[in-house]
């Protein structure tokens, strides 16, 4: 049984296809005088926003907020959870502060996708308040800075609305509401029951031992059952790989839910990974950055950012925050898209994976784990434990660019990461990845051979650019022709190389916000 | 009589004096929040697949073709009944009535009949219990094909002469002789890609069969007589039966003006068949692949100019892309002719239109219906002509600006009036300080290795009114109930444009009464009749006439009455601010209204429009088209990085021209919205068919229409004031809805701007629309070759 508040009513839901998503739920599954059609299907595939909706989850105490596609998020995600909709914003006739903005600022024509925006600004705001809280709070030495944490970051507001569509407005009275709702902070109805909310959400925690478990009758199978399980540990995960060798592992779900909305796949059983800590962790040793599996993209963001400053401007590119909100690092490993956005530059870090499988651990680099198109090394049964990121040697170059149509909430056309470290003026050791330039996410040898021992200058750059075209032969697609990304990938090295330059001038139009 | 309520006292006759005097609140001219605003943003708004369904309702899902041009040699729809939940399933045969539902010309069956046209075209629909079960079904049909050669290509088709309908042409003087006489001469091409509307809320209908046989239809459309028309058409019912109720759509862009007919006409048919409720609503890959797009044209000129660069003579072709079936290509491609000025005098012209037919989805309208292409075309030239003559672009456009007495005829022979084109464009050289940027940017590009930057300055010349004249006609209807309360239907629709608050603004201005007052309801073909469909930017224009006449009608037998009630002349009845004034006696409109009530005066008219002026004499190619024109003019700023392609719009100033604005912040929300969706058309969004003529970019997982982080970093935007309409429009306003689409056109030249600049502006490179990341590198390439080649001996 999976149980969350829908808003401020409890839930308790079984007997329900494991493949139902939360859009379905809620627009169609609820009895008719609870259907909740204020959540919109714009696309079905999580690239539009319309059927935002935010989860609210207890972290020490606190409300969390997290605005997620509900069209890619199936049942199992909820639980424990507060679900609020579009609908729970306004109290009797009286519009939220973000609604009431949104009315006042002119930002909806059609109205389609407006419940997604609202709901985006909903938990911008709830965020931005709460970080400013925190920035204010270990600011306090500081009073002088206070005024720069209270002004309005648009690049944070632009990141947190980048998922969501809107054909009719051109965007700038919805920049205008964010505007206006960073500087409104007072409390609303959720902060006021916070308390209450967070009481019931950590009674309706699943124990240590729990299993969730909720299925219906299949409709295609003669009596066989569909089932969906949420184990909270692994080794009920690993008993239950062992009964059933076929489950599909079900993480962020932000591509396997495509299956169900875009291929029509019903799955038979599913087993969702996201109530089980030890694959959500994630730990900061010296040499290295371990990150469970399954931590969402945007829990990640903060370390690697960190660590490895391209990587975290990488990971503000990388689809949506709704998507990052759900999606989870090792699904983006897993799932082995030539143009995922993970791999490369991970490759470039040096990564390895640590993999599972009944028990025993083995581990392998990331390179070494891609075969072919969409094809991995997990046997039957094994799944991605964490992924060991070395901490970045002191002095090294790190750059990532990703190429695509749109900027943002874009698939790579190529995505190239360069990973440098000289001594002396000469290349010691160089790791050269690109997504979008074969069939799997793959490091350039030839011209990675081309630059070590070289000196780091224009013409072991030329040299190096040319050997790519021994790396690889990219194929033309809706994305890219093969020219461009063989072009690209070229003048991509060179672009690294210059920005190791000294240059005072920008260098990438994303440096412009 | 104990509702014949009498006048105020004395004392209370002061206060009424005074709120008299007071202005209204809520009129004409105000910038009154979207009539749904509230019900948007809480949820509260319901399009038509939020509507509660009916406990039978039925799901309809269409098998579409997977051949671009083939016949159908086998349709077995029997496994489709086999799945459990399978209602009933439709193929061409089943259609009572019409198959045909083109909306002008014929050519669009609903399903196709015996042979395929385009990859994406519905086959077979299935009536399921759910949407899940139908779409499983429509799968299990064995549909068998015997492919025949497709064209995709529009060359190809120009080259082969395959039309949809005859080419036509807009001649004056001798271009030929003006070519070869001038001093200086450039030919070109171009390619100018379609564009997906990508309306949030996909085509959707639902069906409710009546008691008379006949059909209630909910209908997300910017036609609903058209839908009622092909609904009674292809059930062979008279149109009497059939009812179509039109709340709002979400979002419409010219994609629902006559391609929402087909879910609406298949739902139809299953519900006669059925006697069930039937809703069909398109997953959104369905929608890309089955409904038609923005026309893609290929674009030859030649043009001849003088040392200034001013057109002496051109010959231009453009060939529209129209897919399979003519839909309203002819009026499109007759649009993109007549906008192949944009703001210019072209001098000696001559402009050719084809309607190539290719095995696409039939091309359709989309905001600016053809016009954005000519448009684009002759701005191509203006950067080329720059270019070559080595002058700032702007210094070109504005050297061939169409003159005020001379040099003012358009190649259609219509007269340009009221142009303003050079003050604009020079109070927004200022307030963008163009002159000064351009000066930082040669700097900017000359130290900067990797990122160059551009600037380009284009103007919009926009023409109003349908081009097939007897569209120009609205109608509306007002009741007003005897509390005071208004109803106002019209017959346009709302997509978001504002249109429904817009009206109902102009009517509170009428009679002077507040705006909440007045309640707009569904469009609906039982309410106004035979009406247009709201497009070509001119809904408030049209129909805000209707509304206003209607309301004229009412206040004029109120004012008669009130004259006669209170025995005061007509012309001491005036009506200000929620009251009525008759000589000394100030009353309020509700007691009014009460009192005509009693007194039997008809509370209730109708009003109708249509627009004067306008004519075309297709044989001679000439005539007046236009009621007028709307202008606007936008400079962009952009920054591309000469390595992969990429770019950023920096900045963008707008100055735009709506007459006196009835609402200044729907205008402002249409002026900005208009621009990044040129500006989309232009940048990112790209349409890419496999050799198959398979649509690959068929999601906005790969079809990338702006977001949010791709709007100018900077973006002013201005309304001209203090200029109206010098027309006799609604109070003097200009349409809006298209005309600002075209200012997105500057961010493609800007583009182009930054490219040249690697030559020092010599060179014009060649870069087609749209400018992805990937054509902006290969122009990067392209030019850096020439520039190499050049230098070699």
């Amino acid at each position: 049984m999976i149980r969350f508040l829908l808003n401020n009513t409890l839930q308790s839901v079984s007997n329900i296809d494991p493949n139902t998503t939360v859009l379905n739920y809620l627009r169609n599954t609820l009895r008719s005088t609870e259907k909740r059609t204020g959540t919109k299907e714009g696309c079905a595939s999580g690239d539009c926003g319309a059927c935002t909706v935010v989860l609210a989850e207890v972290k020490n105490d606190q409300l969390t907020y997290q605005s997620i596609n509900s069209c890619l998020t199936l049942l199992p995600a909820l639980n424990g959870k507060q679900l609020i909709t579009v609908e729970d914003l306004k109290q009797g006739d009286q519009l939220h502060p973000v609604q009431q903005a949104m009315v006042d600022h002119h930002g909806s024509q059609c109205g389609f996708c407006t419940p997604g925006f609202v709901m985006s600004l909903f938990s911008y705001q709830k965020n931005y308040n709460h970080r400013l809280l925190h920035e204010n709070s270990t600011l306090k030495s500081h009073t002088d800075k206070k005024n720069t944490v209270q002004q309005f970051n648009p690049a944070k507001a632009l990141e947190a609305l980048a998922g969501n569509l809107c054909r009719c407005t051109g965007y700038q009275p919805i920049i205008n509401v964010a505007k206006e709702i960073s500087k409104n902070q007072q409390l609303d109805q959720f902060d006021l029951q916070q308390q209450h909310t967070v009481t019931t959400l950590k009674s309706i925690q699943p124990g240590q031992c729990d299993t969730i478990k909720y299925s219906i009758p299949s409709t295609n199978k003669k009596g066989a059952v569909k089932n969906s399980y949420s184990p909270t540990q692994l080794s009920q995960l690993e008993r239950l790989l062992q009964q059933h060798p076929k489950a599909h592992l079900l993480a962020g779900g932000t591509d396997l839910v495509l299956d169900i909305t875009q291929k029509q796949i019903s799955f038979d059983t599913l087993i969702y990974l996201g109530e089980i800590e030890e694959l959500r962790c994630i730990n900061l040793s010296e040499n290295t950055i371990e990150i469970g599996a399954t931590t969402p993209l945007s829990q990640c963001h903060a370390v690697l950012c960190d660590e490895y400053p391209d990587l975290g401007q990488l990971l503000e590119r990388f689809a949506s925050l709704q998507i990052r909100n759900q999606g989870t690092l090792g699904g983006n490993i897993a799932n082995a898209s030539p143009i995922g956005d993970a791999p490369p530059a991970l490759i470039a870090a040096g990564a390895s994976l640590q993999l599972r499988h009944a028990g025993a651990v083995r581990s392998m680099p990331l390179e070494a784990f891609f075969i072919d198109y969409r094809k991995t090394h997990l046997v039957a049964g094994e799944y991605i434990e964490k992924i060991i990121i070395p901490r970045k040697p002191a002095g090294s170059i790190y750059q990532i660019y990703k190429l695509s149509k749109r900027l943002d909430d874009d698939i790579s056309a190529v995505c190239g990461a360069f990973h440098i470290q000289l001594k002396d003026g000469k290349v010691t050791e160089a790791s050269i990845a690109f997504g979008g330039m074969a069939a799997i996410p793959k490091r350039a040898s030839y011209c990675e051979q081309a630059l070590l021992h070289q000196p780091w200058n224009k013409a072991s750059i030329e040299t190096a650019m040319s050997a790519l075209d021994q790396d690889f032969t990219p194929l033309s697609d809706f994305r890219a022709s093969a020219k461009y990304r063989s072009l690209a990938a070229r003048n991509l090295l060179l672009k690294c190389w210059i920005e190791t330059q000294p240059n005072s001038l920008p260098t990438r139009v994303t440096d412009y916000v | 009589m104990s509702n014949h309520r009498k006048v105020a006292n004395n004392t209370s006759q002061l206060e009424l004096e005074k709120q008299f005097k007071q202005g209204l609140k809520t009129g004409v001219g105000k910038k009154i929040p979207h009539e749904s605003a509230a019900r948007h943003v809480s949820g509260d708004a319901l399009y038509v697949d939020d509507r509660l369904e009916y406990p039978n309702q039925l799901h309809l899902y269409a098998r579409l073709s997977k051949q671009a041009h083939a016949t159908i040699s086998t349709i077995d729809t029997a496994p489709c009944y086999k799945i459990p939940g399978v209602s009933c399933v439709i193929t061409a045969k089943d259609i009572p009535g019409n198959l045909d539902i083109g909306a002008v010309f014929p050519g669009d069956p609903l399903l196709a009949d015996g042979v395929v046209e385009y990859l994406g075209q519905p086959i077979l629909a299935v009536a399921a219990a759910s949407l899940d079960i139908a779409r499983k079904a429509a799968d299990a049909a064995v549909i068998e094909y015997t492919p025949l050669t497709a064209v995709l290509d529009v060359k190809q088709a120009l080259d082969s002469k395959q039309f949809v309908q005859d080419s036509h042409q807009h001649k004056r003087g001798d271009a030929n002789k003006a070519l070869n006489d001038a001093t200086h001469r450039l030919q070109g091409e171009l390619h100018i890609g379609g564009q997906e509307h990508f309306y949030l809320e996909t085509q959707v209908s639902s069906v409710m069969p009546t008691e008379d046989g006949g059909m209630l239809v909910h209908c997300s459309t910017q036609n609903p007589t058209e839908i009622q028309k092909l609904v009674a058409s292809v059930l062979d019912l008279p149109m009497n039966k059939v009812i179509i109720d039109m709340r709002r759509m979400g979002g419409g862009f010219g994609g629902k003006e006559t391609q929402a007919a087909g879910p609406a006409c298949m739902a139809a048919v299953v519900a006669n068949i059925t006697g069930q409720p039937v809703k069909m609503r398109l997953p959104r890959i369905d929608d890309m692949l089955a409904t038609g797009k923005r026309h893609p044209f290929y674009i030859k000129y030649d043009v001849g100019f003088d040392e200034t660069g001013r057109l002496q003579g051109i010959d231009m072709q453009l060939a529209g892309n129209c897919g399979y079936s003519p839909d309203l290509s002819g009026s499109i491609i007759d649009r993109a002719m007549f906008h192949s000025d944009n703001a210019y005098y072209l001098g000696n012209a001559l402009i050719t239109g084809h309607r190539c037919k290719t095995n696409l989805a039939s091309n359709t309208a989309f905001r600016g219906f053809g016009g954005p292409q000519g448009m684009v075309a002759i701005e191509n030239v203006m950067d080329h002509i720059a270019r070559y003559l080595r002058k700032d672009p702007l210094k070109i456009r504005k050297r061939n600006f169409y003159g005020k007495t001379e040099r003012n005829i358009t190649h259609y022979h219509q007269t340009v009036e009221d142009n303003f084109l050079e003050e604009m464009t020079s109070d927004l050289e200022q307030s963008a300080s163009y002159s000064e940027r351009r000066k930082a940017i040669i700097l900017f590009n000359q130290s900067s290795q990797i990122l160059k930057k551009g600037i380009a300055l284009t103007p919009v010349k926009f023409g109003i009114s349908f081009t097939a004249t007897f569209l120009n006609q609205a109608g509306a209807l007002i009741h007003i109930y005897t509390d005071g309360s208004i109803h106002l239907n019209h017959g346009g629709t709302e997509m978001g444009q504002g249109l429904n608050t817009k009206v109902a603004q102009i009517v509170a201005e009428e009679f002077q009464v507040d705006l909440e007052r007045i309640q707009i309801s569904a469009t609906n073909t039982d309410k106004v009749p035979n009406t247009s469909p709201t497009a070509a930017s001119s809904g408030a224009d049209l129909n805000g006439k209707a509304a206003q006449a209607a309301a004229r009608t009412l206040k004029q037998r109120l004012t008669s009455f009130a004259a006669e009630h209170f025995d005061v002349d007509i012309s001491e009845v005036k009506f200000n601010n929620n009251l009525i004034q008759a000589g000394e006696q100030f009353i309020s409109f509700n007691e009014l209204v009460q009192l005509a009530y009693f007194a039997q005066v008809s509370l209730s008219s109708t009003g109708f429009y249509k627009t004067p002026k306008i004519f075309y004499d297709r044989d001679k190619a000439s005539g007046h088209p236009f009621y007028y024109f709307a202008y606007g003019a936008a400079c962009s700023e952009v920054v591309i990085d000469t390595l992969t392609g990429e770019y950023k719009v920096l900045r963008t100033d707008i100055l735009h021209d709506v007459g006196a604005s009835l609402n200044p912040a729907i205008d402002i929300g249409q002026v900005e919205g208009g621009f990044i969706q040129g500006m989309g058309w232009l940048t990112t969004e790209e349409l890419i068919w496999n050799e198959q003529g398979k649509l690959t970019t068929n999601s906005p997982a790969s079809y990338k229409i702006p977001a949010i982080a791709d709007t100018p970093l900077d973006f002013r935007v201005k309304l001209i004031e203090n200029r109206k309409n010098p027309e006799d429009t609604v109070f003097h306003s200009k349409a809006v809805g298209e005309p600002p689409f075209m200012l997105g056109i500057s961010v493609w030249s800007a583009i182009k701007d930054a490219v040249s600049s690697l030559s020092n502006y010599r060179i014009h490179p060649q870069i087609d629309a749209p400018a992805t990341p990937e054509k902006v590198l290969m122009g990067v390439e392209a030019l850096r070759k020439q520039m190499a080649t050049e230098q070699s001996p």
